[in-house]
């Protein structure tokens, strides 16, 4: 088994992990050594107690007492240390995995929010908790298995040409056998595994595609197609799933054929040579008990180090997460605004997503204190990627956006995203209670306060109707909640942290309409004196704003008010009469 | 699990075969030690170089029908487990076919993922195990206390005692550890819950700047993950160091009460080597036993779960298979007095719903969020069966059409635009296996999605990857319309299907629909006034109940619910328009 380069720095680096548990890692490998030790100690004690009883009358019974006394000590000792030995490494591992995993969910503070973006979640998650319990997997093995395994190969062989040279040397000879054959068959399965995993792993996508989208299935009549399909991926899976059980299953029987015939062998070489006078039968007894033990540790071994690369594998995968870039540190005195009145200028602001694709170019706008700017335009034409960059998700390529004429950049991010308040489409909600979720902003809220914060945003009134008020614990993803239900949560959690300055992106979307006006009306009192930026594809709420900016393709074409924007009869104009249009062509 | 038992019908031969042959190798496994103790009495003691090499030729020849015997077994083993497991998959997919969207919600589709893939798999091991193991473990276990009873009555009671200590400390911890895997998985999925809100949360944790508090709330969940699992791993560290002391306790017991045996003559040594050697066998068959159990209570509790999925039976059944024609006299689309209650609910999703619909006549449906509009939807194709009042098309019950000929005349544009991973061919074929491309093209261009897929490098035979994640929603919205509109349907749904997509393609989409698809009957869901309100009739929901029902204008006048959304909407002026 060649141990690649690869492996070995990413062993390196995973034990700089276990650096905080050295004193734990001596204290395993010290039991290990000691237990192993002990325990391949006690064949060859039962063997001497063996020899004590030879025939009818010939019982040493003092030695025998002795021998016995002996078996006890070195079984009570093994047996405590090997219980230390898995206590220690249990500790190492867990302990380790554990510094492991906070810092890879660190990393997800800490990275810009492109990474969060472009990354699958499930992936992300998958590294989390899959990658790092197999990575804990192998540290286990690989601690406990690993170590003890060596120990007890050099133990066994020592112990063995101690006791009889020629007869040792058979043992050596032919264990090898036992794992050529292993190998062997695990080469073959391999292909077959791989096979399996492949098919498996398609069946599970279709599987999972299919009957998450059920509903969809049954209203196209799809089903059968979808069972034939499916079956077509299930034949193939029984075929190669079959062979590789098959094969793998073959490993146990040819190794303990093998077994069996060192097992023969040592036990005929052993009694020839008792009969030439050069071994006891306690001695037989002990090496039969080596011949049986001996293979074990290398067959483990074998296993061990293809679960130390699935382990490395995985850490590999956790390590990559951890290599990816961090944000540029926040300025190390940042510029602070206690008293921030709300203007926002952004001069010749330059942005894209892919360099490949130029999105936002010399983007101009200057925004009064205390204003209302309403953000229109077909959807991907940047209205989100404005407050990317206000909020300072995404950084600009180039240009400047300042805040009370103070560069955003000289700001900490904390600092400037505490100047914003912020609803968005998306409602997102964690698995607390009702009455946290609404106190996230501001965790030292009286009771008082979050009531009159939900209901600012009519929220009191469901809320009180839930089975636990305010305490009930909002389900994972919102589950007891409806759509609208959750958005005036976050409604209310921005009305409650009452920041100097709004950002409502769709915020309204999925509340029925007679909800909507109560909370339109609800924001209209929170936004004045507040300065606002407003996303919205209905049309219907943007006559009041102070400024309109009609942005197409990264670009702000048109900006004004309502009616200005009307009578120049631009894009806007063509925007705004296109909801009727079909209702013109009727009329 | 002995529900499951049919399932394993066709494979009876392996089933008895296969524990057969593990049989015979057991056997002759039990006889090694007798021979070894031949070798050491009769040839040793003997000085017998002949007689100890022909038993040990006999010994290799029992290794090499173990294996053979063994391999048989395997060979068995793998084809009833893997084919039990094949069979298994395809039933549940079927069932999964059959169920209804109100069996579909009780189980939810990530139960059911798991239940045909890891279920499955852990039923599949078990049958493995079945046939390898079920047999010749508690077989040598046994076996080991009848072959030493053969050899020595009074000694055998050693082994009486040690067998049920290693039983109860094999119990003791394993009862006790094993439930600790439960709540090491829920503790774990606690981490991911943690690890997805973060990820879906990113923006409002950064803008609330919330990154310490979260980071404290994940350090808990994994603090208490490791303390879990090392409260387990001291428990189950316990198992090897405790049966291994009894073990060993049990040959000194042998080694020291043996001595006196053989001092008397009645036992030799060779004997006692043989008892060890049978104390040994014990312990790791045991062992094998345990595992088997874990490995069997996890199994029938996937096949409860399994059970529960092949045993639901659909609640919306297909009458009768021949199709129905339909009375050309009669409305197209009609319901009459139609109530719904969601099953397990007490409230009426739906009450007293009725209108007539004449064929190519459009009517829009609009009402607040809950208001039944979608339950209505469903209701058409029978996704679900309303729980009163009659549904027909074209005169005839929904209730007495074959599905097939249903799911023809109706096609649905669902709320939330999913496609299937493939081709957008392979999507739009969904209706029609054998549509041409004319025919795709001819429904893309009526959804406003000719432009965009002629612009993709492969157009019609571009990929389209799970979930559709390489389109933006406006295009997937706009790919299920045009699935919809392949082998055109008599009656199409739009299911507020057009949310994402901005005004001006919303309107254009509208056009083209009565343009292009005369003779259609079309009923359009959707929040938008400016959306239903050229409609033929527009049924006007509130909280389930029929809140106003005519034209927008006569709406106006007389339903002061529908009055309010579009005044919410449009301006005074603009609803006037």
């Amino acid at each position: 088994m060649s141990v690649k380069k690869f492996d070995r720095d990413v062993l390196r680096r995973l034990l700089r992990y276990t650096r905080p548990y050295t004193a734990f890692l001596v204290l395993a490998m010290l039991s290990a050594l000691i237990s192993v030790l002990l325990t391949l100690l006690i064949p060859v004690l039962i063997g001497d107690a063996v020899d004590c009883i030879l025939e009818a009358g010939q019982v040493d019974f003092t030695a025998l007492a002795r021998t016995l006394v002996f078996i006890g000590a070195a079984v009570a000792g093994s047996a405590v240390f090997q219980w230390l030995l898995a206590y220690f490494t249990n500790l190492i591992t867990y302990r380790t995995v554990k510094d492991l995993r906070v810092q890879l969910f660190h990393k997800l503070h800490t990275v810009p929010l492109k990474y969060i973006d472009q990354t699958a979640h499930g992936d992300f998650i998958s590294r989390v908790v899959n990658d790092i319990d197999q990575v804990s997997d192998g540290l286990l093995q690989g601690f406990t298995q690993l170590f003890t395994g060596v120990v007890t190969i050099l133990g066994t062989l020592v112990f063995m040409l101690a006791a009889n040279v020629w007869v040792a040397l058979l043992v050596f000879v032919l264990t090898p056998l036992s794992l050529f054959v292993a190998s062997f068959i695990a080469k073959n399965t391999y292909r077959h595994f791989r096979g399996q995993t492949a098919i498996q792993g398609e069946l599970s996508g279709y599987v999972e595609e299919m009957v998450a989208n059920q509903k969809l299935v049954r209203s196209f009549g799809y089903e059968a197609r979808a069972a034939a399909h499916f079956e077509e991926i299930n034949t193939r899976l029984y075929a190669e799933g079959q062979k590789a059980q098959f094969f793998s299953s073959l490993s146990n029987p040819c190794t303990r054929f093998v077994n069996a015939i060192v097992y023969a062998a040592v036990g005929v070489a052993g009694a020839i040579a008792a009969i030439s006078g050069v071994m006891s039968v306690g001695q037989i007894s002990m090496f039969l008990s080596y011949a049986n033990q001996y293979t074990k540790p290398f067959n483990e071994i074998t296993g061990i180090i293809t679960q130390l690369q699935t382990a490395f594998a995985s850490a590999q995968r956790v390590f990559a997460v951890m290599d990816e870039p961090a944000e540029e540190p926040d300025p190390e005195n940042p510029a602070v605004l206690p008293h921030c009145a709300g203007e926002i200028g952004l001069s010749h602001v330059r942005f894209s997503y892919d360099p490949a694709r130029p999105l936002i170019e010399d983007l101009n706008l200057a925004v009064k204190p205390g204003s209302r700017i309403d953000i229109v335009g077909p959807t991907g034409c940047g209205k989100t990627t404005l407050i990317n960059l206000l909020m300072r998700f995404y950084e600009v390529d180039g240009g400047s956006i300042r805040v009370d004429g103070v560069d955003t950049r000289a700001m900490s991010r904390s600092g400037l995203r505490s100047l914003f308040g912020m609803v968005l489409q998306e409602s997102w909600l964690y698995s607390g209670t009702v009455r946290d979720n609404i106190a996230y902003g501001r965790p030292d809220a009286t009771m008082e306060e979050v009531t009159a914060a939900a209901k600012a945003a009519h929220a009191d009134s469901f809320i009180r109707r839930l089975p636990d008020g305010y305490s009930t614990i909002i389900a994972e993803d919102g589950g007891n909640l409806s759509q609208g239900q959750k958005q005036l949560l976050c409604i209310a959690r921005v009305m409650l942290a009452g920041p100097p300055m709004l950002i409502l992106d769709e915020a309204t979307s999925n509340i029925d309409t007679r909800t909507e006006i109560l909370v339109q009306r609800a924001f209209e009192k929170m936004m004045e004196g507040r300065t606002s930026f407003i996303v919205a594809h209905r049309l219907s709420t943007i006559r009041e704003a102070d400024l309109i900016l009609v942005m197409n393709q990264g670009r702000i074409i048109e900006q004004g008010r309502h009616e200005e924007l009307l009578e120049k009869r631009g894009f806007y104009y063509h925007l705004y009469n296109s909801q009727f249009a079909h209702d013109r062509q009727e009329a | 699990m002995w529900k499951l038992k049919r399932f394993l019908g066709q494979f009876k031969k392996h089933l008895i075969l296969g524990p057969l042959f593990k049989w015979i190798e057991a056997v002759l496994e039990l006889l090694v030690p007798l021979v070894m103790a031949k070798i050491i009495d009769d040839g040793v003691a003997a000085g017998d170089s002949g007689y100890v090499l022909w038993m040990g030729g006999l010994l290799v020849l029992i290794a090499a029908v173990s294996l053979g015997c063994a391999l048989v077994c395997q060979y068995y083993a793998s084809i009833a487990s893997q084919g039990t497991g094949t069979i298994l998959r395809r039933e549940m997919f079927a069932k999964v076919g059959t169920l209804s969207h109100a069996e579909l919600d009780v189980f939810g589709p990530h139960s059911l993922i798991t239940r045909i893939t890891n279920d499955v798999n852990q039923l599949q091991l078990a049958v493995a195990m079945l046939i390898r193991l079920v047999v010749r473990a508690p077989f040598l276990a046994i076996g080991a206390v009848v072959m030493a009873f053969t050899i020595d009555v009074q000694l055998s009671l050693i082994f009486v005692i040690a067998f049920p200590l290693i039983v109860l400390v094999l119990y003791l911890v394993m009862s006790r550890s094993v439930p600790f895997f439960q709540v090491m998985q829920k503790k774990l999925d606690r981490i991911s819950l943690l690890t997805r809100e973060n990820l879906e949360g990113a923006r409002v944790i950064r803008a609330f700047s919330k990154q310490a508090s979260e980071q404290r709330r994940f350090a808990e969940a994994s603090d208490d993950v490791a303390d879990t699992a090392v409260r387990v791993g001291r428990l189950s560290a316990l198992l090897n160091p405790l049966t291994m002391l009894i073990m060993n306790a049990a040959i000194i017991a042998i080694l020291w009460f043996g001595g006196f045996q053989v001092d008397t003559g009645r036992l030799t040594q060779g004997e006692i080597v043989a008892l060890v050697n049978y104390m040994n066998q014990i312990l790791l068959a045991l062992t094998v036993v345990a595992n088997l159990v874990v490995i069997f209570t996890k199994a029938s509790a996937s096949a409860a779960r399994v059970n529960q999925v092949l045993e639901m039976k659909p609640s919306v059944r297909e009458e009768q298979t021949a199709p129905v024609s339909l009375e050309e006299s009669a409305p197209f689309l009609s319901f009459e007095n139609v109530s719904f209650t969601y099953p397990g609910s007490a409230e009426p999703a739906l009450s007293g719903i009725s209108f007539a619909l004449n064929r190519g006549e459009t009517l829009g449906i609009i009402g607040g969020t809950g208001s039944g509009k979608s339950t209505l939807a469903n209701l058409i194709p029978r996704f679900y069966d309303a729980t009163s009042g009659h549904i027909r098309i074209g005169g005839r019950d929904v209730r007495s059409f074959p599905f097939a000929q249903l799911r023809q005349l109706v096609s649905v544009v669902p709320q939330k635009a999913a496609v299937i991973s493939g081709t957008i061919a392979q999507n739009l074929r969904w209706r029609d296996e054998d549509a041409s491309d004319g025919d795709l093209w001819a429904a893309l261009k009526t959804a406003q999605a000719a432009d965009f897929v002629e612009k993709l490098p492969y157009r019609l035979e571009s990929r389209v990857e799970q979930g559709g994640k390489n389109f933006s929603g406006g295009q997937k919205q706009r790919l299920t319309i045009a699935r919809a509109l392949v082998h055109s349907p008599a009656l199409l749904i739009l299911d507020d299907s057009s949310s994402a997509l901005d005004f001006a393609t919303d309107a254009a989409l509208r056009r083209a629909l009565k343009q292009e698809t005369a003779g259609m009957t079309v009923v359009l869901i959707s929040q938008r006034a400016s959306a239903v309100r050229s409609a033929d009739r527009i049924l006007v929901l509130d909280n389930g109940e029929p809140a106003g029902l005519g034209t927008h204008e006569e709406l106006l006048r007389t339903c002061p619910v529908y009055r309010e959304i579009c005044l919410s909407q449009l301006t005074a002026e603009e609803v006037s328009k």
